[in-house]
């Protein structure tokens, strides 16, 4: 029964999410993103105590339900699993298997030092539901996108248009095999192993397997009906049951219940823990459950601090030691092939810039999406789970590279190739989970000035062919661009970088290349633009056809 | 009757007949009384948009003379911002939605609607109130933000713009009617008809790098020609168009002109809004050009204009 409540909830969780990811015509409402905002990290990260209270409060109570009904990443383990078994002959059996204590800690404490040191980038990368947020992004989606554009082909020649073309999104081969690699390493190991990848790597599993062993309701093996039959433990995807000592790892059980269900005798309980009869797990630990929570936490901020102040460096070099990573050695080596992949795009570009007689100007700070606010503060908020990527309308939105340097590695910047920012729109700084985009409304977003125009005349269609052209002033919703006369009856366009929010408009439509007349300069704290000025309302009456 | 009145009576009719009336009169005869000559040109002032469109194309004998049975039949608004009707960003979608009833009416067995948009497709197809005003209306509301909805088409007689990819929609339609809103444009003056084909064609930025004043008069060489241009002035952005900032941008002006001759329609509408702003013929320098091409006379004097206050 719990089991099936918990496959059924995971379900949905699991599909409404994945949708609201790949839903580019909107059909979903937008009230959804509920369930990308009571994601562990993304919480944690915005600060948003509520929520991370009470999923703290729910594995205190019923073990890590976050992870078996709420995580995307490890509900599509469970689908990989599930699927993997109809492709055998026999059933996977689970062997227990030793936990991989040290393993699972250094990893958790390589995320926290590189988080507090500046870094977010390891914890980007791990955060599980970020990391399905990628792969959601720039595996399912285009597959989805696809689907679409095969039945649009279809139902279009029965003359019927509920159907429309899109552009299948591809947001470079960088954020495409970041988010491959993902998918190939947690399918392979949910494929073999079940919930390998939740109970080794994922910091968001260490830390409620943690909270999980103190949790009230627990799993437990009735010794007195238990005949060891191992059932249970062959159904445990987590692989934390030891039939023949009967005793269950409770830092790794995501609470699945499968063991509870597949027991013929109805030997696996899941009881408050003062109910629990004796059983093979250490009595005492259940024992002193809201005490030992106040003593860990203390000692988890204890380790914090020494790691800020950086002079007790023996803990960080032995955990560093130990799991033979290297966070500079990393970043070298992430640098070194960033450097490697755009250095034939630089040279290209200085080739270009030889025969062009335009003058090559570009944005050098980069853009990042509305409510960002400062450079710093994004960097550490967003995890780079790309909901915005996907959801952004005009197509802005798309992950860097080495824009923001290494700690923004996968972070959302505004690009102007595709399309430009709707002045009205405000659905970036609304799904985001994470706070890195504060939510703005529309009469705020009409004022955040993400960058400023920059107007290059001698690239500009007007002073160099003197012909009508205004496509960029056409473009800007504030008249930042506006065309003043110019030779005869000509107008060119004049700069008011003052009241100009950075939407892109004239960066996107300006059809001069490969350097344009015009461009947006990045800021690297969004500013409040300055209000334009309405125009005098007149009151003209008509009351002639003027021919 | 006797004699004295009978003489009276006859050389008072004498000098009514003698006396030519002047011209602005004449738009207030009775126009069944005027000689049967075809209507060149129609404008309407005062009304709504809708009632505007009945009087109007009543003048042109109906929309039986333009649509037949069983015709296809594609609109082309202008539908480029993500603009509410206030702020005059796009045609009116109570004269769109009146076009595709009389079109119906006439026996039309499709009617498509369709516009390339600047903004993102989708909010400019909502928030215009176009896409829900056709669809009521039983219209067929196409995309137009793929190129693969756009054909390749050589355009013979353009000067500079040799050929464009033109919307499969206008292609395939046997009639088409070209229904822009009037505005201000910051860089070809104006936006009325001429302009509003820039919307059939995928690849727009080829008309700012060739000079966009005379790509705008090549492309409407097209040998495929509207019915109507039935500009819509029923608001006018008179300045900061085409986008507009803020509704102090836009005019309540209450006017709609219909031709098929559309560097007239043009040149009418250029004329009206000269009465808001100032804009000199030469500014709006595609209709110069487009006269050039024989798209038109841009001298009214020549047309048979019917004037009509509501």
């Amino acid at each position: 029964m719990l089991r099936k409540l918990r496959i059924a909830l995971a379900l949905v969780a699991f599909a409404v999410l994945t949708f609201f990811f790949l839903d580019f015509s909107r059909l979903l409402p937008e009230s959804v993103q509920v369930i990308a905002k009571i994601q562990f990290v993304p919480a944690l990260i915005s600060l948003s105590l509520g929520i991370v209270l009470l999923l703290l409060l729910l594995t205190l109570v019923f073990g890590r339900i976050y992870c078996s009904v709420i995580c995307p990443l490890g509900i599509y383990q469970d689908v990989i699993s599930r699927l993997a078994n109809l492709f055998r002959k026999k059933k996977l059996r689970y062997k227990f298997r030793k936990a991989r204590t040290i393993l699972r800690w250094s990893v958790l404490t390589l995320v926290i030092i590189t988080y507090l040191s500046g870094l977010g980038l390891v914890l980007d990368l791990l955060d599980p539901y970020s990391m399905y947020g990628r792969m959601a992004v720039h595996l399912f989606k285009p597959v989805y996108m696809a689907a679409n554009n095969g039945l649009e082909l279809l139902f279009t020649a029965f003359n019927n248009y509920t159907f429309y073309k899109v552009d299948i999104h591809f947001w470079g081969w960088a954020s495409f095999g970041l988010a491959l690699v993902s998918l190939l390493v947690v399918s392979v190991l949910a494929w073999r192993f079940g919930r390998t990848w939740c109970n080794t790597i994922c910091p968001v599993g260490t830390v409620l397997g943690f909270l999980s062993k103190l949790s009230v309701f627990k799993l437990s093996i009735d010794h007195e009906t238990c005949n060891q039959c191992g059932l249970c433990s062959f159904n445990c995807k987590a692989t934390c049951i030891d039939s023949k000592k009967g005793s269950i790892d409770y830092s790794r059980c995501v609470a699945c219940f499968n063991c509870m269900e597949s027991c013929n005798k109805k030997g696996v309980k899941y009881l408050p823990f003062w109910k629990v009869k004796k059983t093979g797990t250490d009595k005492t630990q259940v024992k002193t459950v809201s005490g030992k929570i106040q003593a860990k936490t203390k000692t988890k901020t204890k380790t914090k601090k020494r790691i800020e102040t950086d002079t007790d460096t023996k803990i960080e070099v032995k955990t560093i030691n130990k799991t033979k990573t290297d966070a500079s050695k990393r970043e070298f080596l992430s640098v070194l092939m960033m450097s490697s992949l755009l250095m034939p795009k630089a040279l290209a570009a200085g080739f270009r810039q030889q025969i062009s007689s335009l003058r090559p100007l570009k944005r050098t700070v980069p853009m990042m999406p509305p409510g960002a606010g400062d450079r710093a503060r994004f960097n550490s908020l967003c995890t780079s789970c790309h909901l915005c990527v996907s959801k952004c309308p005009g197509d802005v939105l798309q992950p860097s590279l080495l824009e923001y340097g290494v700690e923004g590695i996968m972070q959302p910047q505004m690009l102007f190739d595709k399309g430009f920012c709707n002045y009205d729109c405000t659905l970036c700084t609304e799904v985001c989970p994470s706070g890195a985009l504060k939510t703005l409304t529309k009469e705020e977003k009409h004022r955040t000035q993400t960058g400023r125009v920059v107007f290059v005349l001698e690239n500009c269609i007007v002073y160099r062919n003197e012909t009508h052209c205004g496509a960029c002033s056409e473009h800007c919703p504030t008249q930042a661009l506006r065309m003043v006369p110019y030779k005869g009856h000509l107008t060119i366009p004049e700069p008011h970088p003052d009241i100009c929010i950075g939407c892109g408009g004239c960066e996107f439509i300006c059809p001069v290349r490969p350097y344009k007349a015009v461009f947006v300069e990045g800021h690297e704290i969004q500013q409040v633009a300055k209000a334009f000025e309405d125009e005098e309302k007149q009151d003209i009456v008509l009351d002639d056809f003027g021919f | 009757m006797n004699r004295r009145n009978f003489l009276k009576i006859f050389a008072l009719t004498g000098v009514g007949l003698a006396v030519k009336p002047a011209k602005s009169l004449a738009a207030l005869v009775p126009e069944e009384n005027k000689t049967e000559q075809a209507v060149d040109l129609v404008a309407v002032m005062g009304g709504e948009p809708d009632q505007m469109f009945r009087r109007a194309i009543a003048e042109f004998g109906g929309m039986n003379q333009f649509v037949k049975s069983g015709q296809k039949v594609c609109i082309k608004p202008n539908i480029g911002w993500d603009r509410v009707p206030e702020r005059a960003g796009n045609t009116n979608p109570l004269l769109i939605s009146e076009i595709i009833r009389q079109c119906f009416a006439a026996g039309a067995s499709e009617v498509t609607v369709f516009d390339h948009t600047c903004d993102d497709w989708v909010k400019c197809y909502q928030n215009s109130g176009i896409e829900a005003a056709a669809k009521e209306a039983g219209a067929k509301v196409l995309p137009g933000h793929q190129e693969s909805y756009y054909r390749q088409v050589e355009l013979p007689k353009g000067k500079v713009l040799k050929d464009a990819k033109i919307h499969q929609a206008i292609l395939d339609s046997d009639v088409w009617f070209n229904v822009p809103i009037l505005k201000n444009h910051g860089g070809s003056g104006l936006t009325i008809s001429m302009k509003n084909y820039m919307g059939i064609v995928w690849d727009r930025r080829a008309f700012h790098m060739k000079g966009l004043q005379q790509c705008i008069a090549d492309v409407c060489t097209l040998d495929k020609k509207p019915a109507l241009n039935i500009v819509d002035a029923y608001r006018v952005l008179q300045t900061n168009g085409p986008q507009g900032r803020s509704e102090s941008d836009v005019v309540l002006s209450k006017a709609l002109f219909v031709s098929p001759e559309i560097v007239s329609v043009d040149t009418a509408a250029t004329s009206f809004f000269n009465q808001i702003r100032s804009m000199p013929m030469d500014v709006v320098k595609h209709l110069g050009f487009g006269e050039e091409h024989g798209l038109g006379t841009t001298d009214l004097t020549k047309l048979n204009i019917k004037r009509i206050r509501l």
